[in-house]
């Protein structure tokens, strides 16, 4: 095995038992990268110069024995929506192209002093908006597992990376599944907190009141330990919250005896691929073997997700992607007067689903609609929320698929918009209701493309989402499988 | 469903957005049949259900009336379309 095919628990113990040094491990992982990202395309930016002086910063801090971060020293990737200051930040789209940030994300400033080592920045849908990583502005992203096939998405780069061994871990951005769903797709460990547990200061903005950022990582420990360094308060953004940051990576342990995990009838329906259903259904039968007792739930406004996401999260996307304007940053067009400039710069600059998803959300909050579609829909957001809170009465955590199939072929699905949104109907409730959630793998389908698993959890606790997971995958092989050893 | 071409357009430059004919063609026919999608919220009854607009909405968050940032004009200017000395240049907008 090679470094760069470490877990991250499993790199910070080997550079702690100096038996590679930081410089190493970094080399290792920029060597994966020049070998297969010719093909997978995860990066859009590549940091190498930054990346090997990071390292030898963070070799010095490790001879030294000053800092027990289990973070210093491991290369970490980040989706291309974090603002890295001194590093090109594109968000997949024409209109910021050449954007250098002139700060650092909170997040990217937290994983800085915990000494890792940043990369590069990962492939997306263009401003977060997409679930198969090919509407990005530069290049599509492919499904290690298989070429043809796409990563899942917004967050697809980050995902690929992971599974690719390009980095040791990333995070990605989650707004209505962008974490989780590539997560699935590609056989890694994804993780949505609960909104406001992670600063979202420094992220381009999406749907503020969905987008949350997490980690994506090769097992479940390593979620654990990369929230732990994510997670808490931070002045600069008003919606995270002040609540203390369990340790984790510490509760872990314990196993789900006991434990009362809901199934959700809503979530077994017609449509979704008969070996996801199986292999999900495998994984319940797993946790009822250790203990945990299955209840049979009900969630009974699922089936209205989909359109009240797509109302709330275009709304909110209209009004802040109009920061896009070509005056202060970003592209600008050349233009007869100003009106002209902005409409021209704007054309130039955005791509077809984020100019789909703007004029939906213009139009749902234009005079005359804004009753019959947005206002509609935070009620029915409402419900959605009343249903978790009834269901978590009786219940510790919520099991469902991840997804409804396994990955899709690359352009199956780019000329229905409708059926691209509907490959994201088990995660996007989540979001609504600003729950935890994470994705891990549960097995293969005959094509050997990995099947996710996903368990909710209660508001703030994620530590039993990561219990349950942990106990799940201790169980399994499935989190141990590469691309390559695919038969 | 389609929207008509007038709807997109007004919907256009409320966006800000220059569409070319094949892409007004285009997104009245996508996005009538995604409005038609959601038409579906229309079988529920919502009578006295607030509306939930925020998974932490009992937070307001205050802080002491204190300047903390120390923003560095250089750097903010340094990604400007056009910039002339500390300004951003714009097109001009009076005659």
């Amino acid at each position: 095995m090679t470094l760069a095919a470490l877990t991250l628990h499993a790199a910070s113990d080997t550079l702690r038992r100096r038996e590679c040094s930081s410089v190493e491990l970094t080399e290792a992982v920029l060597a994966r990268i020049a070998a297969s990202d010719e093909n997978i395309r995860a990066y859009l930016t590549v940091d190498r110069q930054g990346a090997r002086d990071q390292a030898r910063q963070a070799d010095k801090l490790l001879s030294e024995n000053k800092s027990d971060s289990p973070l210093l020293g491991v290369p970490l990737a980040l989706k291309d929506n974090f603002l890295t200051r001194g590093l090109k930040t594109t968000c997949a789209s024409k209109i910021l192209g050449d954007f250098v940030p002139p700060y650092d994300a909170t997040t990217v400033a937290k994983l800085r002093n915990a000494g890792a080592v940043i990369v590069g920045k990962t492939n997306l849908d263009e401003f977060a908006m997409g679930s198969s990583a090919e509407n990005s502005a530069f290049h599509p992203t492919r499904n290690p597992w298989d070429g043809a096939r796409v990563p899942g998405g917004s967050s697809g780069g980050s995902a690929a990376a992971v599974a690719a061994d390009e980095c040791i871990a990333a995070l990605g951005t989650d707004t209505g599944g962008s974490i989780r769903q590539p997560a699935a797709c590609c056989g890694i460990v994804g993780l949505k907190p609960s909104y406001g547990r992670v600063s979202r200061y420094g992220i381009i903005a999406f749907a503020s009141s969905m987008d949350q950022v997490g980690p994506m990582t090769k097992d479940v420990r390593d979620s654990a330990l990369l929230l732990e360094a994510i997670a808490g308060h931070d002045p600069a953004d008003a919606t995270s919250v002040q609540r203390p940051v369990p340790k984790y990576s510490e509760a872990l342990t314990g196993g789900v005896k006991g434990l009362r995990l809901g199934v959700p009838r809503e979530y077994f329906v017609a449509g979704m691929a008969p070996e996801v259903e199986q292999a999900v259904r495998r994984a319940i039968a797993e946790l009822e073997k250790q203990g945990a007792r299955i209840e049979d739930i009900s969630l009974p406004h699922t089936s209205y997700a989909v359109a009240v996401y797509y109302i709330i999260a275009t709304a909110e996307a209209s009004s802040n992607l109009a920061r896009y304007d070509g005056m202060r940053y970003g592209h600008r067009a050349e233009a007869a007067d100003l009106n002209d400039t902005y409409m021209l710069s704007r054309e130039e600059g955005f791509g077809a689903e984020v100019k789909r998803r703007i004029m939906l959300g213009t139009y749902a909050l234009s005079a005359g609609y804004y009753e019959a579609y947005y206002l509609k829909a935070q009620r029915v957001r409402a419900l959605i929320k009343r249903d978790f809170d009834q269901a978590f009465a009786s219940c510790d955590a919520i099991v469902t698929p991840t997804m409804p199939t396994t990955a899709f072929k690359i352009g199956e699905k780019t000329q229905d918009p409708l059926q691209m949104y509907l490959s994201d109907i088990y995660t996007i409730s989540v979001n609504l209701a600003g729950l935890p959630a994470i994705s891990l793998p549960c097995g293969f389908d005959k094509a050997g493309l990995p099947i996710g698993l996903q368990i909710i959890g209660k508001p703030f606790d994620e530590a039993t989402i990561l219990r349950v997971a942990y106990a799940y995958e201790q169980a399994t092989e499935c989190h141990t499988m590469k691309p390559e050893d695919r038969g | 469903m389609k929207l008509s071409r007038d709807e997109v357009q007004r919907v256009a430059l409320l966006a800000r957005l220059r569409l070319t004919a094949s892409e007004e063609e285009q997104l009245a026919e996508q996005l009538g049949a995604i409005l038609e999608y959601m038409e579906q919220l229309n079988q529920l009854d919502i009578t006295g259900v607030e509306p939930f607009s925020h998974a932490n909405d009992a937070v307001t968050a205050l802080r002491e009336d204190k300047e903390v940032n120390q923003p560095n004009a250089d750097a903010l200017l340094a990604n400007a379309p056009e910039r002339d000395g500390s300004f951003f240049k714009v097109p001009k907008i009076i005659e």
